[in-house]
């Protein structure tokens, strides 16, 4: 696979920040948009709860460090999801300002600016609690993991954090297109996190057994493992050389200087979601010349944000609805082409199903292909745990207090909604390490 | 169509329009004076002349930002002119020879010494200038001196300086009061008594505008020290406003009034004439936004008045003067109760909040799941936006819209959720039929006194 033809500083202008930071006094002017509504809909909105008007304030009356701490207290990865959350559809799709004037305020735009704010001097709001002799085992240092092993510090808690792959942060550190959340940043916060006085075991995966051990060795686990490998689409030609996981396409930008990223002349993604728009738009600023997302259900039903899809045409990514994959093409052992059949929808409602549309097959030329489709579960793991109930793949916890069906193994992110944001993985660990407390509580109760 | 007539007569002093620059920055030379007529401003009164230039600071204003808007209020610690008597009489003489029509008057300051001002008013009305205007408000600096409030704040000085002064003067004296007193109305008297042809109020009122945070000093600072200085600007109309009732209401004064204090737009320019303002005076706007400020201040008043059916600024003068009173003339029988649009509602909270914590807990707050609103309230579903195959509804949250609801029975009709209601027109405050009979609160008392009525009980309060 070839290298990008374009030079560093096209390169670098291509990733630049996707919204760049707002300066003070730009700051100060949204800030001052701002109601400071009730019971606030932008709160309600979002999965973490950051108290919005009240971080909005601080912002406008001159508390840039008060705004980041009212923001990291409910959500310690306040700085990556003021990058990577979809706004839309959370806190800014509830704002009132949208009624009232048209527009949302720029919420995490805001964010981000008190969120550097505090980052870029370095400063941590937290401490840890006072020592509660607990030592609790979490199980990656994805959002979720991370998450809950800084609010168990802060509850007093030991912990232990395991990581299986070289770098701390889970997919927020390498699964995350780097125009909006770049790979420093990303390592930052999670030093930022790491200030409260815990530390991350790198290159420690944690097999069957080794859960089960822990299990039984720990004052609690939490598991936070996330998702596996991209789901194969079983058909011919998927193990030719041009045929790229989602995951590791955009992992390479993480990993190496942009012009030594692998990216094809003509590509084609395959999904419709937010990751698929995430990989053609990254592959369109690595330099394809022609990039197409091919999908199998029509624009109406593409599951990737309005705003998301909004970039992938700005960046000239080209849209293929209602196509299914049926073969990648090779010649000599290099990638030619994916073959298609044409869909249609049969049925109505929720028992409307796709079907081929026969004798309409056809063929979009590439020399690399993304797959952008969901993730496995990590069904090999979780079979390893007698009793712990999975459901269709997915860990199955009680939502309050996010225990799994085995006493004293709690779970979230990715491993329990299957694929969700960063926001939503952040409250999980939170919520969990609360809901450890609580067990460890009853557990110190009952002697 | 026919603009109405914005000419005014003060005190035998016309002016193409009201709009007046008040003695201050902006008038401290031909160059400005000339800058602002050929701006549309209908007059200027001349920064405070005084036998010798004084000496001033650096630096010397300070301003009360709100909430991402600038300069809603600006103190000063600027003296009156810091140039010569003959420099400022020449170009005095110089402006009006070229604006004829203009209404230019000069303010005036010296130290209590009859001959003082008996000389400084000859010479300055030399100059052929309309009027004169005594300076008995600055409050700082020069009072110190004995000049400035500290004259207007004694009414027998007042009066006695304001009789040197017409011992001589030719030309109309307007006094312009100090704010810095508990009650304008006996220096008023006073400048009457002592013949004074005109008022204008209010000067500025003594303030200090802030401390820096972080080196402690007082805003502005002089090489980290700081005074007392003059608050004007859009923050003090309401101040302005009401010195101005109670001096245009006053029987004992009766004379002309010449409006200043805060007048930014043309409703502020609205209401100081209908509160009895004949000419109005302006500075802090002119210092934010330039002399061309003048120019939607007049648009804004010609409209207005066209809208009304006025045709001239006599119409409007004084007209709400007599509405205000006592607060024992006020009808206990006259009832409004708030009314929420529903269909204008955004559903911001701010109503409730403000009803609940500041003032009489009279609206309710109910989560409405999203669906059943969009059921009860169709039209909202104009508002849904889509993305990822799904809809979002602004205002709603966590699956449910807060629905704010006013509880008439226990609501005093107080106005405040009409007020801090970010939407045109959501919030209404509507007259109905009250349990009381139309009655003030003086009728009242003697009623109860001759026990024709039972007290009145109070409200109900959670």
């Amino acid at each position: 696979m070839p290298t990008p033809r374009l030079t560093p500083e096209r390169l670098a202008a291509n990733f630049a920040d996707l919204h760049p930071p707002l300066t003070a006094q730009e700051a100060r002017i949204e800030a001052a948009r701002c109601l400071y509504c009730y019971d606030a809909p932008c709160t309600r909105s979002c999965p973490t709860t950051i108290d919005v008007p009240r971080f909005i304030l601080q912002i406008l009356h001159g508390n840039p460090a008060g705004s980041a701490e009212t923001i990291l207290s409910e959500n310690i990865l306040g700085g990556s999801c003021a990058r990577a959350c979809p706004t839309e559809v959370l806190c800014e799709g509830a704002c009132v300002d949208r009624t009232l004037s048209g527009a949302p305020v720029e919420i995490g735009r805001l964010q981000r600016f008190a969120t550097d704010y505090a980052a870029e001097r370095g400063l941590s709001f937290f401490e840890a609690g006072p020592d509660t002799g607990r030592e609790v085992a979490v199980i990656g240092s994805g959002p979720a993991g991370l998450a809950c092993a800084h609010e168990l510090r802060k509850l007093g808690h030991q912990v232990r954090v395991f990581e299986a792959g070289d770098l701390p942060g889970g997919l927020n550190t390498t699964g995350i297109a780097p125009y909006k959340i770049t790979t420093e940043f990303a390592l930052s916060e999670v030093e930022q996190a790491l200030a409260i006085g815990f530390e991350i075991e790198l290159n420690s995966p944690v097999d069957g057994p080794a859960l089960k051990k822990l299990i039984d060795e720990m004052d609690a686990v939490f598991l936070g493992v996330g998702l596996g490998r991209t789901a194969p689409l079983d058909i011919p030609g998927e193990d030719a050389p041009g045929v790229w996981e989602a995951l590791d396409f955009i992992d390479q930008a993480h990993r190496k200087p942009f012009e030594d990223c692998e990216v094809g002349e003509r590509v084609v993604v395959i999904g419709g979601g937010n990751t698929a728009v995430d990989v053609a738009t990254e592959a369109v600023r690595l330099g394809a010349k022609e990039t197409t997302i091919a999908y199998r259900r029509t624009r109406e039903a593409m599951p990737a944000f309005a705003y998301e899809y909004e970039i992938a045409l700005a960046d000239g990514v080209a849209f293929e609805w209602s196509a299914r994959p049926v073969e990648f093409v090779s010649d000599g052992g290099d990638l030619r082409a994916v073959r298609f059949r044409r869909q249609r929808l049969e049925g109505d409602g929720r028992a409307a199903r796709l079907v081929d549309v026969d004798g309409d097959d056809f063929e979009i030329p590439c020399d690399q292909v993304i797959k952008a489709l969901g993730q496995l579960p990590r069904g090999e793991l979780f079979a390893q745990i007698d009793g712990l109930e999975i459901d269709r793949g997915r860990v199955v916890i009680d939502p309050a207090t996010r225990e799994t069906s085995i006493p004293g193994l709690f779970s979230g992110g990715d491993c329990v909604s299957k694929g969700g944001e960063i926001v939503d993985a952040v409250q999980d660990g939170k919520l969990a390490a609360r809901g450890i407390d609580q067990f460890l509580a009853r557990k110190d109760a009952s002697g | 169509m026919k603009k109405p007539d914005l000419g005014i007569e003060f005190c035998g002093i016309r002016s193409p329009n009201p709009f007046w620059l008040a003695s201050g920055p902006p008038t401290n030379s031909a160059y400005q004076v000339r800058r602002a007529f050929e701006a549309g401003w209908g007059g200027a009164v001349w920064k405070t002349l005084a036998h010798e230039p004084i000496v001033n600071v650096s630096a010397r204003y300070g301003a009360v930002d709100y909430d991402g808007r600038k300069m809603m209020g600006l103190n000063n610690i600027e003296l009156i002119s810091d140039r010569t008597l003959d420099e400022n009489l020449r170009e005095i003489r110089e402006i009006k020879e070229e604006f004829p029509d203009h209404a230019l008057i000069v303010s005036l300051m010296v130290e209590s010494e009859q001959e003082a001002w008996h000389d400084i008013v000859q010479r300055t009305e030399e100059t052929g200038c309309d009027g004169l205007e005594l300076n008995f408000g600055c409050p700082h600096g020069m009072s110190e001196r004995g000049m400035g409030s500290a004259v207007g704040q004694v009414p027998e000085y007042a009066e006695m300086i304001t009789r040197w002064v017409k011992e001589v003067a030719k030309t109309p004296v307007i006094v312009k009061l100090t704010p810095n007193v508990a009650d304008p109305r006996p220096i008023g008297a006073a400048a009457k008594r002592g013949g004074a042809d005109g008022i204008s109020l209010i000067n500025t009122i003594n303030s200090i505008v802030g401390v820096d945070l972080d080196t402690f000093r007082p805003k502005p600072h002089v090489a980290g020290r700081g005074s007392h200085g003059g608050y004007c600007g859009p923050a003090v109309k309401p101040i302005a406003l009401n010195m101005l009732q109670q001096v245009a209401s006053d029987p004992e004064i009766g004379i002309p009034i010449s409006g200043i204090g805060g007048i930014q737009t043309w409703r502020d320019a609205a209401e100081f004439l209908l509160l009895g303002a004949t000419s109005l005076q302006v500075c802090t706007a002119a210092m934010h936004f330039g002399f061309r400020i003048v120019e939607p201040m007049i648009s804004g008043l010609e409209m207005w008045m066209l809208e009304k059916g006025f045709e001239s600024l006599t119409e409007v003068r004084g007209r709400s003067v007599a509405s205000v009173g006592g607060w024992g003339e006020l009808d206990l029988g006259y009832k409004v109760v708030a009314h929420i649009d529903q269909d204008a509602c955004i559903h911001c909270g701010l109503c409730y909040i403000a009803c609940e914590d500041g003032a009489h807990q009279s609206i309710a707050c109910s989560a409405v799941s999203r669906d059943e609103f969009l059921r009860l309230h169709p039209k909202s579903a104009e508002r849904l936006h889509r993305s990822g195959g799904e809809s979002f509804l602004p205002g709603a949250g966590a699956g449910y819209v807060n629905v704010l609801e006013v509880i008439r029975a226990t609501c005093v009709g107080c106005n405040l959720c009409s007020l801090v209601c970010p939407v045109d027109g959501c919030i209404s405050m509507v007259e109905e039929k009250s349990d009381l009979p139309s009655m003030t609160w003086n009728e009242y008392q003697e009623k109860l006194g001759r026990g024709e009525v039972d007290p009145i009980q109070p409200p109900e309060h959670r």
